[in-house]
């Protein structure tokens, strides 16, 4: 019997089944990564702590949001388009005004002495405030605090902030941070410890 | 007498499709690469509020999803916002429990590092998530992320 030459294997199908599995995974798949605004909640309220530190009326930047979505910054009415402003006028407090932040000398390396503000912010919302406000809100005085390091970072180094962040030189990062640190604080709800 | 002499009978040959495969096979192993299948299965509406102040959340194996918003199924559930962790609806006080139950799941020493991620729908009133937020700080779990949308423009920055 003569002998027969091996038979190929039939190939053709194989496409099918890898299209099978592609179309698979590219319906399963979730390319979108998590981006968000991230924070850091403050601890839990002890019976035993001591009472809060007392803050001077100058230094902080109250922000309250009430159940209509209004704004009130600082006793005013305000709309949130104008809040990044405001925010950066009064944490940079550029001509030492006596209502505004007061500043204090602080050694920061690349830039000696400077003269750092006292700022803090605090957000009070409404249980009724929407998500999407408070979102905004948050937002706003996040690019406040961004926009017065980018400012301060090309106006040193010479870069852009983000810039920094990018090439990791943490030194100058670190530095630009610690001239404006981002102090975003919540007012405590008031139901706290209440079965509501 | 004409060297270019034009053949009209000689048949135009098959696009060979031997190469089709590896072709397939390279678009499925990049998709088998970046996939990240689905966590939950959404039992509520969510549009998240869009932001341009943001980071990426970093490392998804330490990340516990809380999501919040309206029910879908509105003669079901009702329209007042619920509390969805995994798959099934929970209220207020089981946010805590679900924290510690995700702890026992990683290595010890990577606790700290555990982030809440916080899935809102935009009409979603404060209440409800100052409640949860009140719910983490008690089980001591301080970092968290309002998981927002890209606003044109934004500005993508590393976290503090």
């Amino acid at each position: 019997m003569p002998k027969r030459p091996p038979q190929e294997i039939n190939a053709s199908s194989m496409a099918d089944i890898a299209f099978l599995l592609l179309v698979f995974f590219l319906v399963t798949t979730t390319m979108d990564s998590d981006w968000g605004l991230q924070r850091v909640l403050p601890p839990p309220i002890t019976e035993e702590d001591p009472n809060p530190p007392k803050i001077k009326d100058r230094n902080i930047f109250v922000v309250l949001a009430n159940a209509n979505d209004q704004l009130l910054v600082e006793g005013e009415l305000m709309d949130i388009t104008q809040l990044r402003e405001a925010a950066k006028e009064f944490i940079e407090n550029a001509k030492d005004d006596p209502n505004l932040p007061e500043k204090v000398d602080t050694q920061i390396p690349f830039f000696g002495n400077y003269r750092v503000s006292k700022q803090v912010i605090s957000l009070q919302n409404d249980n009724g405030t929407s998500y999407d406000l408070y979102i905004n809100v948050q937002n706003e005085l996040a690019a406040a605090y961004n926009d017065l390091r980018e400012e301060l970072a090309m106006k040193k180094f010479g870069a852009s902030y983000s810039s920094l962040i990018e090439k990791k030189e943490n030194d100058k990062v670190k530095a630009i941070r610690s001239i404006y640190p981002s102090r975003i604080s919540e007012a405590e709800p008031k139901n706290v410890g209440g079965d509501n | 007498m004409s060297k270019f002499k034009k053949d009209g009978t000689k048949p135009t040959p098959a696009v060979s499709t031997a190469s089709l495969p590896d072709i397939v096979f390279m678009l499925l192993f990049f998709f088998m690469v970046t996939t990240v299948m689905r966590e939950v299965d959404l039992k509520i509406k969510l549009t998240q509020p869009e932001a341009s102040e943001i980071q990426k959340l970093e490392n998804k194996s330490l990340v516990n999803y809380i999501y919040i918003g309206e029910p879908m199924e509105k003669n079901k559930f009702g329209t007042e916002p619920r509390i969805q962790l995994d798959d099934n609806f929970a209220s207020v006080k089981d946010v805590g429990p679900y924290i510690e139950m995700r702890r026992t799941q990683v290595d010890e020493v990577l606790i700290p590092k555990l982030t809440t991620s916080m899935k809102i729908d935009k009409d979603t009133k404060m209440g409800i998530v100052t409640d949860v937020k009140q719910e983490l700080r008690k089980v001591q779990s301080l970092k968290i992320s309002y998981s927002t949308r890209e606003k044109a423009g934004s500005r993508r920055s590393a976290a503090e």
